[in-house]
């Protein structure tokens, strides 16, 4: 039995898909920007000393990093209107679903970064006069930053695949053109090897951008690129 | 006028006590070398005094004003007071300049070129002007201290803290440090430092103080304690100095 490759269906409906790529790439643009700031936030309120800040934060973060991130999807979009009454678009229910959820994974990274620097830095900044705010922002997260990159890197490109998830509720996603696409073109194959082969050229790209990034911060010495 | 005064300072780490009440107190233009075995709590004492470890009980006062434990209070304290440290703590992100205009830019809110102007002019006293694009990954340890110490005079500290400054360093790299700190002797500084170096101290310091248990064990002049110490222990501690010399 032998099939026979047909992508012209998959390329007459080429708009559709590479609308479905930009629907894709601004709920994973916005879920990391949201992202990353509350997930430094949360490492900082996790790192504090007062439990009043730190536990609330631990408890955020176990919970998002526990549970499906399916789950967390359709809590958003369809139980949270139930409780306090607030509607939200599909594409705003999966952007506060994926902020929150690789917050809790950013703010690990984070935590793990800020506490690897050395404490004679610490000791250091704060020996200048720096406040404990001068010396993280202009001392300890610039160093962190750096070693994280890799870590943030990885989280981004899990980010991007999970967003696929918004297909469920019905947010024209990638994924969701895909399946369109196949179900009027009957060429399911062809339709998400192509998807596949996007997925693979937008992530590929970003990592490679992302190792040049590391190469150029490798100069000053302190990196994790040598 | 009394710089510095310490009274009855005291820290523990969990049971141990490292300080059992120390009182101290320093003029200007004074330099205290601070000697003691290993565990003796000569570092934990000098990182006490600007509050990097902060005292369980005891005060520490500046200009005879006691000094709060507020972050605000602290962090001008802070500025008064230099500190270099055994591993030179550099911020390696940063170029040797960088280093030196940081505090500047951050805490004194220097405008850039004033801040880069300063910094240049304490690089060039520890010597090391032409290194000022270099980052610390390519500085030598003794280049690496003396940019540490250009950064702390470039805060105009009135009081200045060597804890071990030359320990860290292969021995052809101790000389280059020790001749900036002695010129900083010569300008009349205010200094405190703690070393294993006891020629140096003979030489440079106006007092000397030998550590033991978390209290001061004997003070003097340099030639009363370390050419004719009274203790025991002081005679032990540098009979064990003085083992392998020349």
């Amino acid at each position: 039995m032998s099939y026979r490759w047909d992508f012209t269906p998959v390329v007459t409906n080429a708009p559709l898909l590479a609308e479905g790529l930009v629907n894709t790439l601004k709920v994973t643009g916005v879920s990391l920007a949201c992202g990353l700031v509350l997930g430094l936030a949360l490492a900082l309120m996790r790192l504090s000393r007062h439990r009043l800040a730190s536990w609330p934060a631990g408890f955020v973060i176990e919970v998002f990093r526990t549970t499906p991130p399916l789950v967390q999807l359709f809590w958003f979009f369809f139980a949270l209107p139930l409780i306090v009454g607030v509607e939200m678009t599909p594409f705003l229910a999966a952007c506060v679903t994926f902020s929150i959820q690789s917050a809790a994974f950013f703010a690990e990274v984070f935590r793990a970064g800020i506490q690897s620097i050395e404490r004679g830095q610490w000791d250091a900044a704060r020996a200048i006069g720096m406040t404990h705010g001068q010396a993280l922002q202009r001392i300890i997260l610039p160093q962190a930053v750096k070693r994280m990159i890799p870590a943030f890197m990885e989280r981004a490109i899990e980010l991007m695949k999970t967003t696929t998830l918004v297909a469920t509720i019905a947010y024209a996603d990638l994924l969701f053109a895909a399946n369109e696409v196949s179900q009027k073109s009957f060429r399911p194959l062809e339709t998400y090897t192509v998807v596949a082969l996007i997925y693979f050229f937008v992530i590929f790209l970003a990592s490679q951008f992302a190792r040049l990034l590391e190469l150029r911060l490798a100069r000053s010495g302190e990196s994790t690129v040598h | 006028m009394t710089l510095l005064r310490v009274v009855g300072l005291t820290k523990k780490f969990g049971p141990h006590a490292v300080l059992r009440g120390i009182d101290l107190d320093v003029q200007p233009g004074e330099r205290l070398a601070i000697l003691g075995a290993s565990g003796s709590g000569k570092s934990t004492l000098l990182r006490c005094l600007n509050f990097m470890e902060m005292p369980d009980s005891g005060t520490v006062m500046l200009d005879d004003k006691v000094v709060g434990r507020r972050e605000s209070e602290l962090v001008r304290v802070r500025q008064r007071i230099g500190m270099v440290f055994q591993q030179f703590n550099l911020f390696p992100h940063m170029t040797a300049i960088g280093n030196v205009m940081e505090g500047l830019r951050t805490v004194r809110r220097f405008p850039k070129a004033e801040a880069r102007a300063r910094a240049g002019k304490e690089l060039a006293r520890v010597g090391l002007a032409d290194k000022a694009e270099t980052y610390p990954a390519h500085l030598s340890g003794g280049q690496k201290q003396r940019v540490a110490i250009a950064r702390a005079l470039a805060m105009d500290p009135e009081l200045l803290l060597f804890d071990e400054p030359t320990s860290a360093l292969d021995p052809e790299l101790v000389g280059e440090v020790l001749n900036v700190i002695r010129a900083l002797a010569e300008e009349g500084r205010t200094m405190l430092l703690v070393t294993h170096e006891l020629g140096f101290a003979y030489h440079v310091a106006t007092r000397v103080i030998f550590l033991a248990d978390g209290t001061i064990h004997e003070q003097g002049t340099p030639d009363e304690v370390l050419k004719h110490p009274t203790k025991e222990r002081t005679r032990a501690f540098l009979a064990r100095h003085k083992e392998f010399s020349l």
